[in-house]
């Protein structure tokens, strides 16, 4: 194992002078334990323990032993939220590894981490510290002369607003965050601000979880509370059953749409029948765009079914499902304008349009109610 | 320490729905008073659900970036933040003087300082009044010059057409320009008629919107006869009826909106040391910065 000095970690004075001021409390971090008795101090590691020591001995001891003590400084001594804390030591895996597995790991080209879309790589600072890098996890490899750098949280805003098409995400947590740019250098600090720009509170609640506090709000009480405009969603459930609701999480949450892992089910009885997802961090209540989405449903779906009777041919009614197919899948824009063999096809679909509509856009020329006939 | 958290409606279709609130939160940012500035929207994120648990501050003020008291800063933004003991008594308001009040929220330990909305705040007076002259690109315009405030009428809320006489009758009393007035988009006086509300050649037109959307870049300049299309533009000033009309844009836009926020905390008891000052002199027309002009 190389020496903490080759790898440029020392112990500065700051630091020293903290641990031994920590001493009377006890120190207890990730295996290194110090502690202040009147024989003297105590400074243990995993695999070693010294007593009796006086205050020069103590950081003579300490001074040999960097990676120890800068890693307790790096999580004790900084004015920090629990929260960021829990969440930077877990994106090092700090409850797992050792602190020399870590920072051979940090010296030796990083950690990486990854947060939804997001690759977090983890590097040795000066004296210890860490410094971290954000970027699209397809950036990841990229070399960051060919990124737009930033440094500033903030500017995250901008850049997460349009996908790599230039559509207006509504949704942060989307899967389709935009590549081309990363962070550089960021203290643990402006790696957690920024985070909460990317997938606001999406820590907040990880962290809630992990405590096993995360305060979920079904369905259910979640529709009950609008009031206005979405007051109708609540009038959607008093129908039979609650398959509708599975619809919009299908709908809605897959993590194909979504990155949240929901946690939310119909009521405290009444689970969904759909994967929540696998994602890092969870969703604990139905979002704005899923409550408007559910006004919408709740209107259309106060309609009965009824028959209607279409002549097609069976490609043509495959057709009709590949369409519906590759829009909900966001497919219809990457097929080929000359792949006529795709059924979402735009001259396909142009066809398809000028064959069996009418001159008022009618699928077959059917009424779509009886009156209009 | 001390919290800013500016909530805003935000939008799902428009993406500069949150581009105001976003500007103003880093003015109040840059004037260092604070140790945490966040934003928060109803349609955008964090939601308003979720804001109170991502801010390390025990002390929070909230301040809606709204026009007026109504759904909004009355139902909707006491609800989504937890604030269990809310009662719209407390604000003791007569539809625009709601001050602040004080609670805690359900899901986090912090005091929440609630204010009123940033459109009915004396300050806005003077928003208004910035906001045209950074229209007119000239720091003393009003001699000559008279000033339509407009809104929704009072359709959707009786507060809001409150909150535009008020300021109407507030910049009127300030005795700069001609003549002040206060119109409408759903009802008389409507801005439909702007012309034949004025005697003056010049008249700047200010909407009492937060941000700019569909009724400030489309339904208000056609209205008002500046373009048959609103994507084809206007003039600024723009010739009708033989006056000129300075369409100015939602005043939420204007830099010193940020002083409004700002005002609003310290009512309600946040130390802003002399940020107001501040703000004032950094957002001020032909000043050094922050000031854009014309739309
Ligand atoms: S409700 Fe569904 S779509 Fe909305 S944030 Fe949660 S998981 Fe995502």
């Amino acid at each position: 194992m190389p020496t903490a000095r080759a790898w440029g970690t020392d112990v500065n004075d700051t630091q020293l002078d903290a641990l031994v001021a920590a001493a009377d409390e006890g120190v207890d971090c990730d295996g290194l334990q110090v502690a202040e008795s009147e024989a003297g101090y105590t400074f243990a590691l995993p695999e070693e323990t010294h007593e009796g020591l006086d205050e020069s001995e103590l950081r003579e001891r300490a001074t040999e032993n960097p990676w120890f003590v800068s890693n307790w400084h790096y999580w004790n001594e900084r004015d920090r939220p629990e929260a960021e804390t829990a969440y930077l030591r877990w994106l090092e895996g700090a409850d797992e590894r050792s602190v020399p597995e870590r920072y051979d790991a940090l010296a030796d080209g990083g950690i990486e981490a990854s947060w939804g879309e997001l690759a977090i790589e983890i590097g040795l600072g000066d004296d210890g510290d860490r410094t971290y890098t954000l970027c699209h996890e397809d950036d990841a490899d990229a070399d960051t002369a060919a990124l737009d750098v930033h440094t500033d949280p903030l500017e995250a805003r901008e850049l997460v607003k349009h996908d790599d098409r230039g559509r207006y995400r509504p949704l942060k947590t989307a899967p389709t965050l935009p590549t081309g740019w990363a962070f550089l250098d960021l203290d643990g600090r402006a790696l957690a601000r920024t985070v909460d720009i990317v997938y606001p509170a999406t820590v907040a609640n990880w962290h809630l979880e992990q405590q096993g506090d995360l305060d979920i709000s079904n369905w259910r009480e979640t529709m009950e509370r609008q009031t206005g405009i979405y007051g109708v969603v609540e009038t959607w459930d008093r129908g039979e059953g609650h398959e509708h609701v599975d619809w919009v999480a299908e709908a809605c949450c897959a993590d194909s749409q979504c990155l949240k892992r929901r946690e939310w089910e119909y009521d405290d009885d009444t689970e969904i029948t759909v994967d929540g997802g696998d994602g890092a961090f969870p969703c604990r209540e139905p979002c704005s765009l899923v409550i408007a989405a559910a006004r919408q449903w709740t209107k259309l779906e106060g309609e009965q079914s009824k028959t209607y009777e279409f002549e097609l041919t069976p490609s043509e009614k495959e057709q009709i499902e590949d369409i519906i197919d590759a829009v909900a899948d966001g497919e219809a824009d990457d097929i080929r304008e000359a792949d006529v063999y795709e059924g979402a096809n735009r001259y396909r679909t142009r066809f398809l349009r000028a064959k069996r509509f009418d001159e008022e856009g009618r699928l077959c020329g059917v009424p779509t109610d009886d009156e209009e006939s | 320490m001390q919290a800013l958290v500016i909530v805003a409606h935000g939008s799902h279709l428009n993406p500069d729905a949150s581009t105001p609130t976003y500007e103003h939160a880093d003015t109040v940012r840059a004037a260092g008073v604070f140790d945490e500035v966040r934003t928060a929207f109803w349609k955008e994120e964090p939601s308003f659900r979720e804001v109170l648990r991502t801010i390390e501050s025990e002390e929070v003020y909230v301040v809606p970036l709204f026009i007026s008291e109504g759904y909004f800063t009355e139902q909707v933004i006491p609800r989504e933040l937890r604030l269990d003991d809310w009662d719209v008594a407390e604000w003791d308001s007569d539809g625009t003087s709601a001050t602040h009040t004080t609670l805690a929220a359900g899901d986090v330990e912090k005091t929440v300082h609630y204010c009123g909305p940033v459109g009915t705040h004396d300050a806005m007076s003077d928003v208004i009044v910035r906001r045209a002259e950074t229209v007119t690109d000239d720091p003393d315009v009003g001699p000559g010059f008279g000033l339509a405030v407009v809104g929704h009428g009072t359709e959707r809320n009786e507060n809001s057409a409150k909150a535009i006489e008020y300021h109407a009758e507030r910049i009127g009393e300030m005795g700069r320009f001609d003549e002040v007035k206060a119109l409408f988009m759903d009802e008389d006086p409507e801005i439909d008629d702007v012309t034949d509300f004025f005697e003056s050649d010049d008249i700047v037109v200010v909407p009492l919107f937060v941000a700019d959307g569909y009724h400030t870049q489309e339904d208000i300049p056609e209205d008002m006869g500046l373009t048959d299309d609103y994507r084809t533009g206007w003039e600024t000033p723009a010739e009708v009826d033989g006056h000129r009309i300075w369409y100015a844009g939602a005043v939420g836009t204007e830099a010193l909106t940020a002083d409004v926020i700002i005002e609003r905390a310290a009512d309600a008891g946040a130390d802003v040391g002399n940020a107001i000052e501040e703000i004032r002199r950094r957002t001020r027309v032909a000043g050094a910065d922050g000031a854009s002009v014309g739309d």
